[in-house]
């Protein structure tokens, strides 16, 4: 019997249109009005401007530990930007961009990030699930929202984000596999950011690539340059447009980086190298778009203004939302409260009651203490639990 | 009035409530073709096709996870964990996402959803084939967990578990599939949820099981009626969490004497929760101190050691005495 060679069902591609030193490759640049253009610019900012202010509101105190997402707002609003109103978003932890782009106000994100189980509530019709945070366990939920749209014979699709560090876990296996057997409308959006906290790329996979592990569930997989907007955007076009015809699922890696630290609770100073990070900041993928659109006379500098307004009247409305009442926690544990709980609920009323203090303000006490200075924070910041790993 | 198994019986409630409900679809290992390996899904692949009993890949924590996707999506999928000394590959998807959506969504989602899985032991089976673990999934907030005794409640808490808002874990046991018949009525029965039923009354002590255990306190009831004279008031507890309160402590109030059984390792077992249940609501009634009759907290032994683990007939009615005695 000769040895012979399988040809790959899919050979994997990289593709990059506009890169960090502003060369476009003209004949893959999408089609997107002028429009279209700003309007993922104002995206990629509203990003960028409030990570930037919740570092500040952490720093004071006034919201707990986030997973910052500096430098992934090109792969961020370059993929949620190809879907529809009726198409359904899987969010990890790191996904604010994304989040905003679909809808979800400010405040909640804010509320979310200082406790309240109120920031996890998507709007009525809202097809986006609350932040996941263990990691890569929202892939399967992903795959079985697939299912039930095959299943009712809708149009929809299934946008579902991780990080690099998630391919390293069992559900991401599974949820590939599955969703590989079934052939559903799904788009697995990794946002290969170098470093799992402390642990980079090349301690978490050998694979030359992320992309190649579609492969392996017989279906695409395409690396793109995270950093540029157009080729996220191009790439995940082709993926949307693909899973809505019925022709299955594709995994993207977009190749980004984490400019600042997995969580405000992290020091990435004590794991990688200020010049790594230095070379990194050279393909801010902000700069290179903003530079395209000023190409193209489409720039227009107000919207920075504009974006820094929308955030500081955010974050007073936060600010002014009045302390949430500890009774809730019973609301929503069961369709119908059972007897037990009833009987704990009216344990905590009559306590609240009593309660000299009384002041139900004080279950919303800043998550943590104001502090001034980052390493009192860092060090601070270390007894507040983390929220996820990669 | 048809006389089924419980094998039968639970066949029937999928079927029956399949019909009515057109988002209800079963997914898991075997399920489809085969039936299941215990047949309890057997012809509903013929019935109702692959899109709505499928066969999934080899996947506990893919099963799970994706059920819950689909309950999120709107339907109402009915996972099979072949055997429950599996779920521990996807004990995670119950307990982060299953038992939570409703809260961390604030109500905007929520997992419709039936976990079926056999477990228990004395069947002569391997390791991972043979424990009771319950108690994991009793002390899950935001989930529900129930164990029928015999095919009318397998059947009725069935159809119950399956038009409940909440997420429920679904224990069979396997030594009950073939064990007996039983008159399940034809018209379809949802029996409630979070109730304990009195199998029969007395006045002298409370034998307080469920599952495969409540066949050991009947007839331990019959031999202390029988040897010793004594009314022995039978409880089939049913639904694990929410536990029914309620009901314990009246009959324990009645009786002022408690034996709990299960199979599952005794210490932080089902047996404590309802215990110290008993303490806070008949306290001043107690005659005697609550005993639990349980498996010992040892790794299970294989099944040639098992007879001397699984409580049985004689070791309850040791305990029984014992706490009569007091």
């Amino acid at each position: 019997m000769p040895r012979t060679l399988i040809e790959p069902q899919f050979p994997i591609e990289r593709l990059s249109i506009l890169d960090s030193e502003g060369n476009l490759d003209a004949s893959l640049e999408p089609k997107l009005s002028p429009a279209e253009l700003q309007r993922l610019y104002r995206g990629m900012l509203l990003g960028r401007r409030l990570d930037e202010r919740m570092l500040r509101l952490q720093r004071q105190g006034r919201i707990g530990t986030f997973a910052p997402i500096k430098g992934q707002e090109a792969s961020q609003i370059g993929s949620v930007c190809t879907l529809e109103e009726r198409d359904w978003l899987v969010p990890s932890f790191r996904e604010a961009a994304s989040m905003l782009w679909r809808g979800w106000p400010i405040e909640k994100l804010l509320a979310f990030y200082a406790g309240r189980l109120e920031g996890g509530q998507p709007g009525p019709e809202q097809r986006d699930l609350p932040v996941t945070i263990p990691v890569a366990t929202q892939l399967p939920h992903a795959v079985g929202i697939a299912y039930g749209i095959q299943y009712r014979d809708e149009d929809s699709v299934v946008m579902v984000y991780f990080g690099d560090g998630a391919t390293s876990e069992g559900d991401f296996h599974e949820a590939a596999n599955f969703a590989g057997v079934w052939h559903g409308p799904v788009i697995f959006l990794c946002q290969n950011n170098q470093w799992a906290i402390s642990v980079p790329l090349k301690k978490q996979t050998n694979s030359r690539t992320i992309a190649q592990k579609a492969a392996a569930y017989g279906f695409p997989g395409i690396q793109v340059d995270g950093n540029d907007v157009l080729g996220v955007y191009a790439a995940c076009r082709e993926a949307v447009d693909r899973a809505r015809a019925g022709d299955g699922p594709t995994l993207i890696e977009c190749v980004t980086y984490r400019l600042a630290m997995h969580t405000t609770a992290d020091d990435p100073t004590k794991y990688r190298a200020e010049e790594e990070v230095k070379a990194w900041e050279q393909k801010d993928p902000l700069t290179r778009f903003r530079a395209y659109l000023e190409g193209k006379q489409l720039y227009d500098a107000s919207v920075e203004a504009q974006v820094d307004e929308e955030i500081a009247r955010a974050v007073e409305r936060f600010e002014s939302t009045p302390a949430p009442d500890p009774l809730g926690m019973f609301d929503h544990a069961y369709a119908e409260l059972p007897a037990h709980l009833a009987a704990q609920r009216a344990e905590l009323a009559a306590r609240l009651q009593e309660s000299t203090q009384g002041d139900p303000a004080d279950a919303t006490a800043p998550a943590s203490p104001p502090m001034r200075g980052q390493r009192t924070t860092t060090r601070l910041d270390g007894l507040i639990p983390d929220v996820g790993r990669a | 009035m048809a006389k089924l198994n419980m094998v039968k019986a639970l066949n029937l409630a999928l079927l029956e409530e399949m019909e009515r409900d057109p988002d209800i679809v079963i997914i898991g290992e075997d399920v489809g073709v085969d039936g299941g390996v215990f047949r309890v899904t057997e012809g509903l692949h013929r019935r109702f096709g692959g899109r709505r009993v499928i066969d999934s890949p080899l996947a506990e924590a893919g099963i799970i996870g994706a059920s819950v996707g689909m309950a999120l999506y709107g339907l109402k999928p009915v996972s099979e964990i072949q055997f429950s000394g599996f779920a521990f590959q996807c004990f995670h998807q119950i307990e982060n996402h299953a038992a939570r959506y409703r809260q961390r969504s604030q109500g905007r989602f929520h997992c419709q959803m039936v976990m079926r899985m056999p477990y228990g032991g004395g069947v002569r089976a391997l390791e991972h084939h043979s424990e009771s673990e319950e108690q994991f999934y009793a002390h899950i907030p935001g989930l529900k967990m129930v164990i029928p005794s015999g095919p009318r409640t397998a059947r009725g808490l069935l159809v119950a578990a399956l038009r409940d808002p909440d997420p429920v874990v679904f224990f069979e046991h396997k030594g009950l599939y073939h064990a007996s018949k039983e008159e399940v009525p034809d018209e379809t029965e949802a029996l409630p949820i979070g109730r304990a039923e009195i199998v029969q009354e007395g006045r002298g002590l409370t034998l307080i099981a469920y599952g495969a255990m409540l066949r050991v306190a009947v007839e331990v009831a019959e031999t202390l009626q029988l040897e010793d004279g004594i009314g022995v008031e039978v409880l089939d507890l049913l639904t694990i969490s929410p536990l029914d309160r309620e009901t314990l402590t009246a009959s324990v109030s009645k009786t002022g004497r408690a034996v709990i059984v299960h199979e599952a390792p005794r210490s932080f077992g089902p047996g404590a929760e309802i215990a110290a249940s008993i303490a806070e609501g008949a306290f001043l009634r107690l005659e005697a101190p609550i005993r639990r009759v349980t498996a010992y907290d040892v790794p299970f032994p294989g099944f040639a050691r098992e007879k001397g683990n699984v409580p049985d007939a004689a070791r309850v009615l040791a305990a029984a005495r014992e706490t009569l005695a007091y």
